[in-house]
């Protein structure tokens, strides 16, 4: 009785697996079905994702999300993702596309799926207080270095230049830590501490170095997905036609980039 | 040995089994840094977190009215709250009020950093724990063994130093083991405050290889030998203890 149990339990199981791989097949049907595109943003990355007072996540990478679900006509549902998580969640297909100011790696490129071209880019630097004078990237040799969790310059930052990374979770508890004196700075991408500098609260802060390491941001949708992947190049480029990233930087207040530029020049 | 750890970067480049932590020189620092932190605050903690327990235990049964209320309202509050809660309001709340020290780079930090409150955070929260097991073996004396050791004059601190916490000592390894196993697995916690023990410098190596899976297995594996260790340990002790006929 109880070994007819678990054959029964385990067919079931292999069905349903099975189901789930065919489903996985086209994940634009599965959305049109669903009528809600799922897209893995940032929620605490001002102002490319990020959280307004009534808890909505807004910001220019939720902007762009949401002109894919209107060309597929549907509606749009923000899942907020950090580093650490966000390649996870698009295998697992927790989310259908990920737009999550991820550096576009040639290793991230065998574990998610990167359509060319790259809709941004930015570099590495960091915040930190004015008073200590910091100019080169060698002067961060032997300081705590505040840094996020799962993101790719930590290694190098401590390689290279031999800081100490201090590495939270969040962004959050990292400007948290950088102020309460904890870490001398805070190593990030340069768009996020730009937009961080223009703020009163942290006009005691800069950005002293030399922007290294700048890369492009590749947006993401999982292996296998060529379909999806296709109209989303389609969509970058068109995006960078019609200038709709320059206008987006100024809508959220970002100066336009130099890549942002260089890409519109390109394609118009 | 670097054969041993070039034949994990061929296994790498042949089957995409990927120990980063074993073949990279850099990776492996991390993780063996990892691995003494890890084992560093879990001693700090399990002494502490003893110490605690004992002498809570003794100001539990004290005749003042207000040091038994402070003892219980140090247990409530430890014990009904989440670990990962205190940490986080000891280093972000209670570290940034505290008077702050001129630092080697020539700017102002906190007078503690991650590790001493993780340390401190810890202790505290499997104290709370630990003085309610001692309260359980230290209750399983027999009340005429205490009136026997009155009556022959002990004072009430040699009671409890030679009598009482002996006896219930033995009563409460079993619970304690527990206890202390699961404190040196709380101390996974740490990595949201930036402590470089194990899960964390795991973290930095499976977000820098993407080799999520291997690391998983690695951390399960390590510290079921490390916890297995303490347990070996502990049951060592408890056999050294026993008293014929005693519990």
């Amino acid at each position: 009785m109880r070994r007819k149990h678990l054959i029964t339990i385990a067919t079931s199981l292999v069905v349903s697996a099975l189901g789930f791989t065919t489903a996985m097949a086209d994940v634009l049907e599965t959305i049109k079905e669903r009528g809600t595109l799922i897209v893995g943003v940032k929620a605490d990355y001002k102002p490319y994702g990020f959280l307004d007072p009534s808890g909505d996540v807004i910001g220019i990478e939720p902007d762009l999300a949401k002109d894919v679900a209107d060309k597929l006509g549907v509606d749009v549902e923000y899942v907020p993702v950090v580093s650490s998580n966000r390649m996870q969640f698009l295998e697992q297909g927790k989310i259908d596309l990920m737009i999550a100011t991820m550096t576009d790696r040639p290793d991230r490129r065998e574990v998610v799926l990167i359509p060319d071209p790259n809709y941004y880019s930015s570099g590495t630097n960091i915040l930190a207080l004015k008073s200590l004078g910091l100019t080169k990237w060698e002067d961060l040799r032997g300081k705590p270095v505040c840094g996020i969790q799962g993101a790719f310059y930590n290694k190098a930052t401590s390689q290279n230049y031999g800081a100490e990374i201090v590495a939270f979770k969040g962004t959050a508890e990292a400007y948290s830590a950088l102020k309460a004196g904890n870490c001398a700075a805070f190593v990030y991408d340069d768009s996020a501490i730009v937009a961080k500098t223009n703020d009163p609260e942290w006009a005691d802060y800069e950005m002293p170095l030399q922007t290294i390491d700048d890369a492009p941001w590749g947006l993401a949708v999982a292996l296998g997905e060529d379909n999806f992947a296709q109209m989303m190049s389609d969509m970058i480029v068109d995006w960078h036609k019609t200038g709709r990233i320059l206008e987006l930087e100024t809508k959220w207040g970002v100066e336009n980039t130099p890549f942002a530029k260089a890409m519109h020049e390109e394609y118009k | 040995m670097d054969v041993i750890f070039e034949w994990f970067r061929v296994l790498y480049q042949e089957t995409g089994i990927n120990l980063p932590f074993l073949y990279d020189e850099y990776d492996r620092n991390r993780m063996v840094d990892g691995f003494l932190t890890t084992i560093r605050l879990s001693l700090v903690c399990l002494f502490f977190s003893v110490i605690i327990g004992v002498t809570g235990a003794w100001l539990q049964g004290s005749a003042f009215k207000w040091t038994r209320r402070i003892v219980n309202g140090y247990i409530q509050l430890f014990r009904n709250t989440p670990p990962l809660v205190q940490l986080y309001f000891f280093y972000f709340a209670i570290g940034t009020l505290l008077p702050r020290v001129e630092n080697d780079w020539g700017g102002q930090s906190p007078i503690l950093g991650s590790f001493a409150w993780a340390a401190i955070s810890l202790s505290f929260f499997a104290g709370a724990f630990n003085v309610e097991i001692f309260r359980s073996g230290i209750e399983a004396v027999p009340r005429s063994t205490v009136e026997a050791a009155e009556a022959l004059g002990f004072s009430k601190l040699q009671i409890y130093r030679d009598i009482t916490l002996p006896l219930a000592f033995r009563v409460v390894l079993p619970a304690l083991n527990n206890n202390l196993v699961n404190l040196v697995k709380t101390t996974t916690l740490a990595y949201a405050i930036a402590v470089p023990e194990m899960l964390y410098e795991a973290n930095q190596i499976w977000s820098d290889n993407v080799n999520v899976t291997e690391m998983m297995i690695f951390l399960l594996l390590a510290y079921f030998v490390l916890v297995g260790v303490l347990v070996g340990a502990m049951n060592r002790w408890e056999r050294a203890m026993k008293i014929p006929g005693y519990g």
